[in-house]
């Protein structure tokens, strides 16, 4: 499967990146270079075997459903780029 | 020189008053001052605060209340949360971002009377192989090839600056994380040690996340012994990370002086891959002959899906990180590029705040996850990651260790490899299947290369079992006798 430059500008919409149109050549060599050497996996039968979806073979752990932590507005708020009051900010939406 | 000590040795001189914390702090800083403008190892120094607390550390054990790392001096990789101490993940996604809140990881460095000297340079959100995608500026490694002063050479990545600050006596050891060799590759390319523990063993509550079903902190020191006391200080469940696991923590510093005497140690024939360097072979027969000597018996095991572990890898670990770095979105914290609508703010503050490579991961994350190529790729690589992950398990019904070398090659310069990021990746050739299963991994120094760079061997270890790990790869490192030092170091700079 090759990539085209309409699907590297789709994936970057959904990824929320924005793109030069004069960056898609490159980005278009680089990502399908590297799905070009994922496409050895096809060399592979995995049909009958369970996706491992990570290594921690445990179960989840019950917790009792209590607040533990709260109260923390202002340092919820200090990173903020942008507040109002005690709200982050932003543009305008209106759809 | 205080700097020329092991934290074993530091710790022990502390304990005996023949120094205090504040001179062996002052010590560090001094070092730093003179050395981290050349090699960046540290983006951020913390020098006042550092100060405070060598000062508590003392007051600590005058009391009779000093904790088991009590004025010990650490970098900290610049990816673990540290409240009121920026944090920046070396992105300029993050360059100003101060968290009100402590990893788990360093609070419980801290309770044990650790001193924080800085945070350490790493490759952008830990996602490299040479500390070169850091949005503060690469990392100089401090060894040199023989006879070429003037060489720079990348430090490893993705803990680079944790790996560099270690082995030019910046720090007495660091922290780092590992999510495909992040630990053990920098560890090799600046002859010191380092291990990723088992998955789980360390809560990964508070640092900044990569791939959550990968990322595992762990300890750098310049020898076994220390990483295994960092790591004893490190390790603990966390009611906070669900992933952490609820298990005791074992005396790791005491398994280091176990025997191997009857002990079965494989050797994966799939990582004798064709094109391995001489050296790197050469290496490897050594440490096996060390581990004969010291009473271990060599077995030929197979992990038969290994060369499919590099390209499960890269569409695993991008998927998680796609799905993990949405959370930078310019509105709650970190960079914000205005635009005129709010999706404009996003994908302009996204452009402005990622380097290349983790724009390239964000994108081919988002790809293997979209609607129509699933199951193609993500849900394919999940079932790979299980036949990597049963390899492991069938390997270790018959021996109790493998031996493995860290990484195809020793440190390369600064912008080898930039051009392709697929020659980038496969650094993390003899790494990334041990992360993939979730196993404890430790790189411990070995030997120079005929250019007088170091080298390291791996030794991989079944789930929850680091203590076989540190007993093999402290047989190794007294078996092999490595004394070379950098030519960077605290006291010396050419």
């Amino acid at each position: 499967m090759s990539l085209d430059p309409a699907t590297v500008r789709r994936i970057a919409r959904l990824a929320r990146i924005h793109l030069d149109e004069a960056e898609v050549p490159r980005l278009q060599d680089e990502l399908n270079a590297i799905l070009g050497w994922i496409e050895q996996l096809n060399e592979l039968d995995v049909a009958d075997i369970a996706p491992l979806t990570g290594p921690a073979q445990m179960a989840l752990k019950m917790r009792e459903d209590r607040v533990t932590d709260g109260g923390l507005r202002e340092a919820v708020l200090a990173n903020a780029p942008d507040r109002a009051g005690d709200f982050f900010a932003v543009p305008k939406v209106v759809e | 020189m205080l700097t020329d000590l092991t934290l074993a040795e530091a710790s022990a001189g502390l304990a005996a008053r023949r120094f205090s914390a504040a001179e062996l702090t002052e010590a560090h800083l001094a070092a730093i001052a003179a050395l981290n403008p050349r090699l960046n190892a540290y983006i951020t120094l913390a020098a006042d605060s550092a100060r405070a607390e060598a000062a508590d550390a003392d007051a600590a054990r005058a009391r009779g209340e000093a904790g088991p790392l009590a004025g010990i001096p650490l970098a900290i990789k610049d990816l673990f949360c540290t409240a009121g101490l920026r944090t920046t993940a070396a992105s300029r996604i993050l360059g100003n971002f101060i968290p009100p809140y402590e990893s788990t990881v360093t609070a419980n460095l801290r309770r044990a009377g650790a001193v924080f000297l800085g945070k350490a340079n790493l490759d952008e959100f830990a996602m490299g192989s040479s500390n070169m995608t850091s949005a503060f500026g690469p990392v100089e490694n401090p060894w040199k090839p023989r006879g070429d002063a003037a060489a720079k050479l990348v430090p490893g990545g993705s803990s680079g600056g944790s790996a560099a600050a270690v082995a030019a006596r910046l720090a007495l050891g660091a922290t780092g994380t590992d999510t495909g060799g992040s630990i053990r590759q920098p560890a090799s390319f600046c002859g010191i040690a380092g291990i990723k523990p088992t998955y789980g063993r360390c809560s990964r509550w508070g640092i900044v996340a990569f791939a959550s079903s990968l990322d595992q902190a762990g300890p750098f020191a310049r020898t076994v012994q220390d990483c295994a006391m960092l790591l004893g200080a490190m390790a603990g469940h966390d009611p906070k990370d669900s992933t952490s696991a609820d298990r005791p923590v074992p005396d790791f510093a005491a398994a280091c002086s176990r025997s191997l005497r009857g002990m079965r140690i494989g050797i994966p024939r799939e990582y004798r891959a064709p094109g391995m360097s001489g050296e790197i072979e050469a290496l490897w027969q050594r440490g096996l002959d060390w581990l004969r000597a010291a009473g271990a018996e060599p077995v030929e095991v197979s992990l038969p899906h290994t060369k499919y572990g590099l390209a499960t890898y890269y569409i695993v670990a991008p998927a998680e990180c796609s799905s993990n770095l949405a959370r930078y979105d310019g509105v709650r914290f970190g960079l914000r590029e205005d635009g005129a609508d709010l999706t404009e703010l996003y994908e302009r503050t996204r452009a402005a705040g990622f380097g290349d490579e983790v724009r390239r991961r964000i994108l081919i994350g988002t790809y293997v996850l979209s609607a129509g190529y699933y199951d193609a790729y993500y849900l394919k690589a999940q079932k790979v990651r299980a036949l990597i992950h049963r390899d492991f398990t069938e390997a270790f019904a018959k021996v109790d260790a493998l031996l493995t070398p860290t990484a195809p090659s020793a440190a390369f310069a600064q912008g080898a490899n930039m051009d392709d990021p697929v020659q980038m990746y496969l650094n993390d050739v003899f790494t990334v299947p041990a992360s993939m299963a979730g196993v404890p991994a430790m790189s411990v120094p070995a030997g120079l290369d005929s250019d007088g760079l170091p080298l390291g061997l791996q030794v991989i270890g079944r789930p929850f079992d680091e203590e076989t790990v540190f007993a093999v790869a402290a047989a190794i490192e007294r078996e092999a006798g490595f004394d070379a030092q950098p030519a960077i170091r605290a006291g010396v700079a050419p």
